[in-house]
């Protein structure tokens, strides 16, 4: 198979994600010295997301791909997150 | 069997190729097919590994009181033949045996999409099976917790637990490198002219499972890793005493392996879809109807793990919503039956071996699924919940459906596989046995359960002595059956008539080619403009 469309992101691209990674990792921390209750569980899990649709946008190049993959991904963190959301039910009726 | 059928079928898979001679040619095939026969080989032993395992089970339960074995040794016999059946037979037996060696000759192509990692999926279902069996032996003994390793009891147990839940993560890989494999070739290799809705049924239900193994077999992974780390580093996940919860195992445990349910009945009823329209010789009836309920069974099938802790102390509203989309999960799987039913009706119906294991597969699949609903609604499963009730209705899912649907398999594409007949005569001899030694084994099995055996006992009350024995006397007849039918299939493969291309009048491509197939499938590149169930 051959890459029709190929693109390559610079680094400079490749810094600034890097250099977000890197402060979005500093919030998680920080998060952790307040103590939020049941909220800070939210509050790691979505600066997680974060994070990990970057990477998947940039650093594994998903936002330059075709749109059945992007929808691939897509379903398959939207099932992922019906997963947690389910889960999370339990705790918050038990 | 190679060097039997090279002089008589020049070309086929079964002749040498590549450099290597006999095993390590077949050791070092890419070839869809010769891999498909791998996995049939090892999914043969280890089922007769499970088998004996619980035919021992059987012969201590014979009579009440302990006769050859202790409860420890039962509770290591029952977690064994429990990982064994599900992780290494149940799980990858389908997909991994008639999914590599029918599903690119199904859409007309001449590989799957990656043959190598084809391969590889294999040698790590190899490694995984090998430290399965390794855990069996040596350190604390045999692990005791059951195939569903539940915390706590699975952080304190000393037994070999974390070998064997090692076993269990290394094979989940192999299912998830085999089902992207499916998916990739599904979405890439189908030969030209056959879109989507002109694709056969069991391809269809590969699809579905594939999803499924890609997107649930992970979660399972990395619980497995976090009993490893609980286990070894005292990391307080599920154990209470360590600050965790034991009811988050089950969450995670749980939304794997209901999934893992779909994963093995899926390609089974595929199967039995080919099978029926062949054998009456009429359009498969309700074709999208057939194929939509197969995405909709692993799409809401996702989302009904729940229904195994009614009684875990799960919150009431969770239990109340897992118990309703569980009987919303039985809508689609009653849809094919109704389709499996009106396919039949007014066809021109040939008994053979083959659709006497497909009936009995609808039967009992019926059977099972009817009495999954008493477990699925909250009030009757509470009744019910671990005892043999139970026991009873998964082994007819398991057993009477996936195992059926699997022996139904092999008989019906028997002669494309090997190049020669099976014994009709001593095939449904050996269904007989088949069949009445699984009903006397599991049917008792549910009244059992109603009285209040529980499940996972060496030992029992009196009371339960008659079910038991009845159990136990089919236990026996049901292995007389398998050695019948497995004599049969190993011997025709060596002697049996030789096979026609096409000896069922099927439609679909595997029989529009010689038999055995040959290298690469195809001589020229294949063009589809039927649907694959145009019968008259
Ligand atoms: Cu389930």
């Amino acid at each position: 198979m051959q890459h029709e469309n190929t693109h390559i992101t610079s680094y400079r691209a490749h810094g600034v994600i890097l250099v977000l990674l890197l402060f979005l990792t500093a919030i998680t921390i920080t998060v952790t010295w307040f103590d939020a209750g049941s909220l800070s569980v939210g509050v790691a899990m979505f600066v997680a997301s974060i994070k990990a649709s970057l990477v998947l946008l940039y650093f594994m190049h998903l936002k330059f791909d075709q749109l059945v993959f992007k929808v691939f991904a897509a379903v398959a963190f939207l099932l992922l997150a019906v997963v947690f959301i389910i889960t999370f039910f339990d705790y918050l009726f038990r | 069997m190679t060097s039997n059928n090279s002089a008589l079928h020049p070309g086929s898979y079964l002749d040498q190729q590549g450099k290597y001679k006999g095993i390590l040619g077949w050791l070092t095939s890419t070839d869809h097919k010769r891999i498909g026969i791998l996995y049939l080989m090892c999914i043969l032993v280890f089922f007769l590994v499970g088998v004996t395992l619980g035919g021992v089970m059987k012969l201590e339960l014979l009579r009440p009181g302990e006769q050859y074995i202790d409860a420890q040794t039962y509770n290591g016999f029952f977690t064994v033949h429990g990982v064994i059946m599900i992780f290494m037979v149940v799980i990858p037996g389908l997909a991994a045996v008639f999914g590599n060696f029918f599903l690119p000759i199904m859409i007309g192509a001449k590989d799957v999409a990656f043959p190598r990692l084809n391969l590889f999926s294999w040698y790590i279902y190899l490694v995984g099976s090998g430290i399965a069996v390794l855990s069996q032996f040596g350190g604390n003994g045999a692990p005791d917790t059951g195939w569903t390793f539940y915390a706590p009891y699975s952080i304190d147990s000393n037994t070999n637990v974390t070998t064997a839940v090692l076993a269990a993560f290394v094979l989940g890989f192999s299912s998830i490198l085999t089902g992207l494999n499916f998916i990739v070739t599904i979405h890439r290799m189908r030969a030209k002219g056959m879109t989507w809705f002109k694709m056969p049924l069991f391809p269809w239900s590969l699809y579905a499972t594939a999803w499924i193994q890609v997107l649930a077999t992970p979660i399972v992974g990395i619980t497995l890793l976090m009993v490893i780390a609980e286990r070894t580093f005292r990391i307080g996940f599920f154990d209470p005493s360590l600050g965790g919860d034991p009811i988050l195992y089950q969450h995670l445990f749980w939304i794997y392996s209901h999934p893992a349910v779909y994963i093995m009945i899926l390609p089974a009823m595929g199967v039995v879809t080919e099978i029926i329209p062949t054998f009456c010789q009429r359009k498969v009836f309700g074709y999208q109807a057939i194929v939509l309920s197969s995405l909709a069974i692993a799409g809401v099938g996702y989302l009904v793990w729940g229904h195994h802790m009614f009684t875990s102390g799960m919150s009431d509203f969770s239990r109340m919503a897992f118990s309703f989309l569980t009987f919303v999960v039985a809508i689609p799987s009653a849809i094919k039956v109704f389709n499996w039913i009106a396919t039949m009706y007014k066809g021109s119906i040939r008994i053979n071996t083959t659709f006497l294991y497909t009936l009995s597969f609808v039967f009992q699949f019926m059977i099972g699924g009817l009495t999954g609903l008493t477990l699925g609604s909250l009030a009757t499963n509470i009744h019910v919940h671990d005892t043999y009730y139970v026991v009873a209705h998964f082994h007819y899912i398991v057993f009477g459906g996936m195992g059926f649907a699997f022996f139904a398999a092999i008989h019906y594409w028997f002669p494309k596989m090997f190049g020669r007949m099976y014994n009709e005569k001593l095939g449904k001899i050996g269904w007989a046995i088949v069949f009445s030694g699984f009903t006397l084994l599991y049917f008792p099995m549910f009244v059992l359960g109603l009285q209040g055996m529980p499940r996972r006992y060496f030992d029992y009350l009196p009371e339960y002595s008659v079910g038991h024995f009845i159990s136990s006397i089919g236990g026996f007849v049901l292995i007389f059956g398998i050695i019948i039918m497995v004599f049969n299939l190993i011997r025709s493969a060596r002697k049996g008539e030789l096979a026609p291309a096409n000896p069922w009048d099927g439609k679909t491509l595997e029989w529009t080619i010689a038999s055995p197939p040959p290298l690469e499938n195809f001589d020229n590149d294949v063009v589809v403009t039927e649907h694959p169930y145009d019968y008259k």
